[in-house]
């Protein structure tokens, strides 16, 4: 449906010196990772398997992490990119707390300045090859948002990446409400992840699931 | 030796010299002409007493919605009907098709036709065609033998399954399904359920749109409720309606009725065979 055609003129062009350091396809990469608001924060859920093309080469890979006091990331695609991601933000989280003002980034500036660095990387015809999940609560404000290879971003009450997008999003357009209890969320997002290991070539049978509280901070 | 090879087998099999014209044709930079497709969710499923089909009802046309009500439940028999996605020149001639065969072998065998049958013309046609008929068919319905419900895709592969989706929508119907399917449904139960998966393609799919039509068969009954839900009604219609302000007098009306013109021929000479 989709035609996603690069132009063949201009690729000669750019493909002629920097081939080597460009990433052209992905080689170990993680499915689906979907997120949702609940009443008290966000939840995350991805399974934790590691495909090395066709074949389920991982199946402990924790795609899930939290980031600084506030966040969560969840990465589909490329593992080794989402480790670079994850040094950068170590980076950052560090200079922050490095000023020693009392202040730590929250989640919605965590996702900006995530949203730059896809998209500086896509100019660059050098992606991260990854669609991020972000999510936290900070101050009482729950938000969730996503990020994509290209550097497209949005924040909504539930999202989710790769094929999450085709068979969890309209579950949750159907069941998704304010004020879900935890165990409401939970009940919610394993029903995703069952459809989804159901009809994901590349799921696993073991997922990781990450909450975050208003109020809590990670530690 | 060459002269063989360049005579066409006499009668079946695809030529496909304008394929390879056509493929010339998009080097030399002409632009193909866009086809139109139904976009589509299709769903069939199982139930206590028998099957239901579902479609939506839109029909694409690369960007633009070309029909706002298609019917994409076909009829097949009597007791077998078929949803079609793909290109819908090519669903409408191979159900069509495929319909006329039956009844002719119906009349042949004296019976009612059987869903394996319908499967078996449909399948050998589309493989012949070597997927060039781009028809994805979700075929159901009720023979002596039981309920029946297919999927048939264009390069002629069959699955025989409990509850399938077919077209752009399938996976949007198919976690509705896979989240609420079990066996042994009622009617209202399976009605409600295909009715859900539709909606659900049809808000989350952008190919899948418009009206819900569904098709009950059960053992010698049929019922096909077209438009069974309108989710998509024509809102923000001026409620003052529309009215002419400045009105043209009548001054005068004068009726003419029309008066038959006959020609009689004086001594035609009668038609002779």
């Amino acid at each position: 449906m989709n035609s996603f055609d690069s132009n063949p003129a201009t690729n000669s062009l750019i493909s002629s010196e920097a081939d080597s350091q460009r990433t052209l396809y992905p080689y170990v990469t993680g499915t689906s990772v979907v997120g949702i608001k609940y009443k008290d924060g966000i939840l995350l859920a991805a399974d934790m398997g590691g495909s090395y093309g066709s074949t389920l080469r991982y199946k402990s890979v924790e795609r899930l992490k939290p980031v600084g006091k506030h966040s969560l990331i969840g990465a589909s695609g490329e593992i080794s990119d989402f480790q670079e991601i994850m040094r950068y933000l170590d980076d950052l989280i560090l200079s922050d707390n490095m000023w020693d003002d009392g202040n730590s980034l929250g989640p919605k500036e965590v996702h900006n300045y995530l949203t730059r660095v896809m998209y500086n990387r896509r100019n660059k015809f050098n992606p991260l090859w990854n669609s991020l999940v972000l999510g936290g609560v900070k101050n009482g404000q729950k938000y969730l948002g996503t990020v994509s290879m290209i550097g497209v971003h949005y924040e909504d009450n539930h999202v989710a990446t790769g094929f999450g997008n085709h068979l969890a999003r309209p579950l949750l357009r159907d069941e998704w409400r304010e004020n879900l209890t935890f165990e409401e969320g939970v009940i919610l997002l394993e029903k995703c992840m069952r459809v989804l290991l159901y009809r994901d070539r590349s799921a696993v049978n073991k997922l990781q699931v990450l909450f975050s509280l208003c109020g809590i901070h990670n530690s | 030796m060459s002269r063989e090879a360049m005579e066409m087998p006499p009668k079946g099999g695809f030529s496909f010299d304008l394929c390879k014209r056509n493929d010339m044709l998009v080097k030399k930079g002409l632009k193909e002409p866009s086809f139109l497709k139904t976009g589509t969710t299709i769903v069939g499923l199982i139930f206590k007493d028998g099957v239901i089909l579902g479609a939506d009802t839109r029909a694409t046309e690369g960007p633009i919605v070309a029909d706002k009500n298609c019917e994409k439940i076909h009829y097949m028999a009597p007791n077998i009907y078929c949803c079609g996605a793909g290109t819908a020149a090519d669903t409408e001639a191979v159900t069509d098709m495929v319909s006329s065969q039956l009844k002719l072998h119906r009349y042949h065998t004296g019976r009612e036709s059987r869903v394996v049958t319908a499967l078996s013309l449909l399948k050998s046609h589309l493989f012949s065609y070597q997927g060039y008929v781009s028809a994805a068919l979700v075929l159901g319905g009720v023979d002596v033998t039981g309920p029946h419900l297919h999927t048939i895709y264009p390069h002629g592969s069959t699955d025989t399954l409990p509850f399938a989706t077919m077209g752009s929508g399938s996976l949007a119907a198919m976690a509705v399904f896979e989240s609420k399917y079990r066996e042994g449904l009622t009617r209202d139960e399976g009605v409600k359920l295909v009715s859900e998966a539709i909606c659900s393609g049809i808000f989350n799919d952008l190919g899948s749109g418009s009206n819900v039509d569904i098709c009950v068969i059960t053992k010698g009954a049929k019922e096909y409720l077209r438009n069974h839900m309108l989710p998509n009604p024509r809102t923000y219609i001026s409620e003052k309606g529309y009215s002419f302000s400045k009105k043209t007098e009548v001054l005068r009306t004068k009726i003419t009725p029309l008066r038959e013109m006959v020609e009689v021929i004086e001594g035609g000479d009668a038609m002779e065979e």
